[in-house]
């Protein structure tokens, strides 16, 4: 078996993870307006960490981020024999390549390489890039790692920044809300883009959450868009909940991707529908975080990990009517509510999806 | 979890030339790797014309990927490279240099993502099943069985497609094997070293 033993985050809400889940229970938003500042969109909507992130010099800022989120976590569990890095990104060090050439620092294994070499990991770190599924497909792999006995304990780190890269891409895919995102929403019209780094410690160790199941299947439909059947979504769930021996409804809450694009929050609910999980409560965090791309996977399951710790369920921020076909339980205030078995979800380009089930233990 | 595991079939890509099994299956003599792809395309009679809107990286694993998989199997696929889709990148890079004239194209950001080329082959064979990509400075000769092995034992796959797909500029290497519970050789990081 795996456990969570240990877990924080690194957000534009807070440098450590009790501040950050300090504001978002207060209700705060890490997204506003950014205007003229030197990018390539002269104004956008995103959640960017401000203040001095560059703490350890001759790091790249993300790595600083990466460094940073790891920092409690290996104070308090500190790297043994058998401890394998396993870094979740999707694009890395992509401002390096500013210039148009293939910079040492664009390669993804250097930048896990030199975040491993920081703490003194032994084993060659991995890097695992695999969209917007990264983050929570990273605690699968982990999960497998630890089951199997490959490694002992496995320390995730993922994150991802916001750069003229990711902004334009988004920008020229028509896909960039206009004002903060609204998961679920009527009238959602976008992503808004976030930056964060998150960190998990999976490990055979008993721990406060055991990894109870995973699925992670391909919707074999299209690279860009997810299937309007949510299939690979809806396979990956009935996997993971199949796994953890469940029928669906003992789940307490999903977190959910909820991109707040039209064609993602519609799909995930035709496919939580089939499934027959419309009364298990929803939240997409999108709408605190921003997307925050190969961070968010891990990212909003350690929000979720505070949540079920503390028996309180987070609202979706930025819901006023739901707009999706098929009736779905999104919280819409704090909840109080014991949690046992909990879920986070994503999907992500390349037709990716990936589920995985966590149970409280007392 | 010691279970064994046999490498079945495999391809490579490098220098203009495709080998199935170590017997050569296609030559393009010298050429870009585009021109030798183009050219592969039609002598391995692929009929599927979505591939001359993918990426290099994509069209290197599709091809490579293309004598090996049986459609709609429970076949995951776990590739891995060093430059993860760093050319794609460099290429997108050049759309949105000029702050004053950028023109970003869709077709082409989709692109910079490395586990595109595994959404790829998933759609071309029906493959409901696990994508994942990894990225290494090197061969990662001890994690492929690991990992693969790993995931037929678990039950997430009845058979393992391994890749190493590597693309930057005009260098390309591609090792694309499967994995299962028959083959011609142990799954193990002494076979794959004597291979690659």
């Amino acid at each position: 078996m795996s456990f969570i033993v240990d877990y924080n985050c690194f957000t534009p809400l807070g440098t450590d993870l009790s501040t950050t889940v300090g504001r978002l229970e207060a209700g705060i938003s890490g997204i506003r307006l950014f205007e003229d500042s030197g990018q390539l969109l002269p104004s956008y909507y995103a959640a960017q960490i401000r203040g001095e992130v560059c703490t350890h010099s001759g790091y790249s800022r993300l790595e600083n981020m990466l460094i940073r989120v790891l920092e409690p976590v290996i104070a308090r569990n500190p790297v043994q024999e058998r401890s394998l890095l396993l870094v979740s990104t999707t694009k890395g060090n992509i401002r390096s390549i500013a210039a148009g050439e293939p910079v040492n620092d664009a390669f993804l294994p250097v930048m896990a390489e030199n975040v491993a070499r920081h703490f003194g990991f032994r084993e060659t770190p991995w890097v695992l890039s695999n969209a917007c599924v990264s983050g929570i497909l990273a605690v699968a792999v982990a999960k497998r790692l630890t089951d199997a006995g490959i490694f002992d304990h496995v320390y995730v780190a993922a994150g991802d920044e916001v750069t003229d890269f990711v902004l334009s891409g988004f920008a020229g895919f028509q896909a960039l809300s206009s004002g903060p995102c609204k998961p679920y929403d009527k009238n959602r019209d976008g992503v808004t883009l976030g930056e964060a780094a998150a960190a998990a410690l999976v490990s055979k160790a008993p721990g406060l959450f055991r990894v109870a199941g995973d699925g992670a299947i391909n919707d074999a439909n299209h690279i860009s868009g997810p299937s309007r059947t949510g299939e690979g979504l809806y396979r990956s769930i009935r996997q993971a909940l199949t796994e953890a021996g469940l029928n669906g409804p003992e789940l307490d809450f999903i977190s959910a991707h909820g991109t707040a694009t039209e064609y993602n929050d519609e799909m995930e609910a035709i496919a939580l529908d089939r499934l027959g999980l419309n009364q298990v409560p929803v939240n997409s965090l999108k709408g605190y975080f921003g997307h925050t791309l190969g961070a968010s996977g891990l990212l909003e399951a350690v929000i979720s990990f505070e949540s079920a710790r503390k028996g309180l369920l987070y609202p979706s921020l930025g819901l006023e009517t739901l707009g999706v076909s098929k009736e779905i339980r999104v919280i819409r205030e704090p909840e109080n509510r014991p949690v046992r078995y909990f879920m986070k979800t994503a999907s992500g380009f390349g037709g990716c999806n990936t589920a995985v089930i966590f149970e409280k233990l007392n | 979890m010691n279970k064994t595991f046999y490498i079945q079939d495999y391809c490579e890509i490098r220098d203009g030339e495709i080998r199935l099994n170590g017997e050569n299956i296609f030559s393009a003599g010298e050429d870009t790797f585009s021109g030798f792809a183009k050219k592969a395309y039609q002598d391995l009679d692929l009929a599927y014309p979505k591939f001359f809107k993918m990426d290099k990286l994509s069209k290197l694993a599709f091809l490579a990927a293309s004598r090996l998989l049986t459609p709609e199997s429970n076949t995951a696929l776990v590739f891995a490279n060093r430059s993860s889709s760093l050319d794609t990148d460099l290429a997108y890079q050049q759309t949105i240099r000029d702050k004053a004239a950028w023109y970003p194209s869709p077709a082409v950001f989709v692109y910079t993502l490395p586990n595109i080329c595994l959404g790829e082959i998933s759609i071309k064979y029906k493959l409901y099943s696990e994508n994942s990509f990894f990225v290494f400075e090197n061969f990662p000769a001890a994690f492929f069985p690991a990992y693969a092995g790993l995931l037929i034992s678990t039950g997430k796959a009845e058979e393992v497609l391994c890749g190493w797909v590597e693309m930057l500029g005009e260098e390309y290497r591609a090792f694309v094997y499967k994995v299962g519970n028959k083959g011609f050789a142990e799954h193990n990081e002494q076979n794959l070293n004597r291979m690659i």
